[in-house]
């Protein structure tokens, strides 16, 4: 009986053995990138499109033979949203793994807890998240580029839009996490540049349940607009109270807006919401010969295809992250100072799903208020606003 | 005028909700001295089974319901008799309390795996436009959410003291071991609580989806949050829950509405330590009884 349990244990290792053996063998080295992102935990919501962005492109490159007949690895490490785990997992990558590049963490905490270990490690990372602190100033972050927009662009494509619409007096509500903390900040900084007044600012938690008391309170205080700057259910559930109260004044979301998700779960509540949001989810509305259109639809198509769920903004930072290092690494090879070096020069006019982005010593993530679209909700769908 | 009437609105939907969580909380500690803290995940369960019915199965909303409910007291059952009662016996309660937050642990696991992290909505019961009230807007939802509370608290009442159930369920928790003595069935009583318990965060859960969205890690803060509507109204005390829901959500909107909405938690519980410091036992709670308790 027990040699009868050790045999089939020893077959069924060897079956999982030949199952995992990779089919077509690669006579050159391959190259090695990590990962680090938030794949469980709270912020799982952006580190799961991220991982499987990655995993599916690293499948096409090696399908289609590598990066010059280089295999491409791609170690994925779970931060479980931690940055204690973050910082554990770079210094795995970089020591055991010894990858060329690292891209992520996920959110703006992680990145910045790991930026002195890459650096000291003097090798390049590619951020997936927002936060400004992650690439300035510029000069301290020597190897530290990111691929997301930046809160405050966001920002300032919202006043540009009220600024036009002759909106003077905004109220702003946001949600008590580090992404409406942001928010709240660049939101009330820049306000003065755009000639708008912020005259009411209220917050809710991650888990609120009714936002009517904050929106009556903005309405009293005589708001033109509103901005709500959350991402995950309060900004709907703050969409359908302003919507049941008929404030009758606008409501403007943040860039955490664009999942069609929202649309669903708001309903006829989110008629005339407007929101910044990247090209990424109006794939569809812009024109033919805008240069980032064939990007995104062939990553959304491939995304959908693969996973069956939108990819959303976050999956394309990851897309925008990975691309540029698999570029570098065709150019340069595996070489960690010339994949930063390529990054820093040759990302110009590149065309990615966040925006087309432009490195430069001076700035690392390439991207500014153009890489939104002013986007309004009509009739369940998106429509660009001109 | 117009804007208190708004800000008490938006206190007592949130209050109801606390209030028929605080209520599935005593009617456990009656019967066990135990507190339940897997309570909230039931509110979370009502929600996603009834969008699961309702929008994954596409059946009528009757039978929807209906399901949903009959879903939740099996899981109550299931929580009682294969985690409570091999423990009941022993009389640890603290070991019991950890059992209780283990299971809601699991619970939240199993509904991670099934659902995902999304949040979850259905239209509301009926389709129509908010009501005014002295300027002020309220919602058809809101106005069934407070109704089904105020129905829960009717029927619970009935339930409680006028059926024989009821009564010998009332019957334990002043004393198990007379009741046991007077040929209770205190294995069945306890039991019950617990499928009562369940059903009533589940009807919580359903009325408030469709104004507040449900996703699976819902629970803890609505289990805490009903924790203090139930501690401020007098653990054990029905209308004591009641009262103290009420109260929390009122507290926590008011604040928002005059003072500012990011102190609004810290606000009402301060309020809350403040009222315990002054009556331990609870708005409704005896001193008295409250020593004699083990727990």
């Amino acid at each position: 009986m027990k040699n009868l349990v050790k045999a089939s244990l020893l077959i069924i290792t060897i079956a999982i053995a030949l199952i995992f053996t990779p089919k077509d063998s690669y006579c050159k080295e391959p190259y090695k990138i990590g990962a680090i992102l938030s794949v469980t935990g709270a912020a799982s919501f952006l580190g799961e499109p991220e991982k499987n962005t990655i995993i599916m492109l690293a499948e096409q490159i090696n399908k289609a033979g590598g990066i010059n007949g280089h295999p491409l690895e791609v170690i994925v490490e779970d931060s479980k949203s931690d940055e204690t785990q973050a910082v554990l997992a770079a210094k795995k990558l970089i020591e055991k793994d010894k990858v060329l590049a690292i891209i992520g963490p996920s959110t703006t905490g992680e990145s910045m807890a790991i930026i002195p270990i890459v650096t000291q490690a003097k090798t390049p990372l590619i951020s997936v998240a927002a936060g400004a602190s992650i690439t300035q100033p510029v000069q301290e972050r020597y190897w530290i580029f990111k691929t997301a927009q930046y809160d405050t662009s966001a920002v300032e494509a919202i006043y540009n839009h009220m600024k036009n619409k002759g909106i003077k007096k905004v109220g702003i509500i946001t949600i008590t996490t580090a992404f409406g903390d942001a928010g709240r900040k660049a939101l009330i900084e820049m306000a003065p540049k755009f000639g708008i007044t912020v005259v009411a600012d209220e917050r809710y938690g991650p888990k609120d349940t009714d936002m009517t008391t904050q929106l009556v309170k903005i309405k009293s205080a005589g708001a033109q607009a509103i901005i709500n700057w959350s991402v995950g259910p309060g900004q709907v559930i703050v969409t359908k109270n302003w919507h049941a109260l008929k404030l009758g004044i606008p409501l403007y979301q943040s860039h955490g807006w664009g999942s069609k998700k929202n649309l669903e779960l708001a309903g006829k509540a989110a008629e005339g919401v407007i929101a910044p949001l990247g090209r990424l989810v109006v794939w569809d509305k812009i024109p033919d010969k805008h240069p980032q259109k064939p990007i995104l639809k062939k990553y959304v198509s491939d995304y959908e295809g693969k996973y069956r769920s939108e990819p959303g903004t976050f999956g394309g930072h990851a897309y925008d992250a990975f691309m540029m290092v698999v570029e570098a690494l065709k150019k340069v090879g595996p070489d960690k100072q010339k994949i930063r070096d390529y990054i820093e020069t040759h990302i110009k006019n590149w065309p990615g799903t966040g925006g087309i982005f432009n490195m430069s010593p001076k700035d690392h993530c390439g991207l500014d208020m153009k890489a939104f679209e002013m986007v309004i909700v009509k009739n369940g769908d998106w429509e660009i606003l001109k | 005028m117009t804007l208190f009437l708004q800000f008490l609105f938006a206190g007592l939907t949130t209050g109801s909700v606390y209030a028929l969580v605080g209520i599935g909380f005593n009617i456990i500690y009656n019967s066990t001295s135990i507190i339940n803290l897997a309570q909230g995940e039931f509110v979370v369960l009502g929600g996603l089974m009834m969008w699961f019915f309702l929008h994954s199965l596409q059946l009528p909303f009757s039978v929807s319901l209906c399901l949903t409910l009959l879903t939740a007291a099996i899981i109550g059952l299931i929580q009682e008799r294969l985690t409570i009662k091999p423990l009941l016996k022993k009389g640890d309660l603290l070991l019991m309390i950890m059992v209780t937050i283990a299971f809601s642990i699991l619970i939240r696991g199993i509904l991670m795996f099934k659902f995902g992290k999304d949040p979850y909505t259905y239209a509301p019961f009926t389709e129509g436009e908010p009501i005014e009230i002295f300027g002020a807007i309220i919602t058809q939802q809101t106005l069934w959410v407070i109704g089904i509370t105020a129905l829960c608290i009717v029927l619970l009442y009935l339930f409680f003291n006028k059926t024989m159930t009821g009564r010998a369920m009332k019957a334990c928790s002043l004393d198990m071991k007379a009741a046991r003595l007077m040929g209770i069935n205190v294995s069945k009583v306890v039991m019950l609580s617990f499928l009562i318990s369940a059903v009533i965060g589940a009807i919580g859960g359903i009325a408030i989806t469709p104004i507040s969205l449900m996703e699976y890690d819902k629970g803890a803060m609505l289990s805490v949050k009903g924790f203090c509507a139930a501690i401020m109204g007098g653990l054990g005390k029905s209308r004591g829950a009641v009262v103290g829901g009420f109260t929390l959500g009122m507290l926590e909107s008011l604040t928002a509405g005059y003072i500012h909405s990011g102190l609004k938690d810290a606000i009402a519980l301060l309020i809350m330590l403040f009222i315990l410091f002054v009556k331990p036992a609870g708005i409704f709670g005896k001193t008295e009884i409250l020593r004699l308790r083990k727990f």
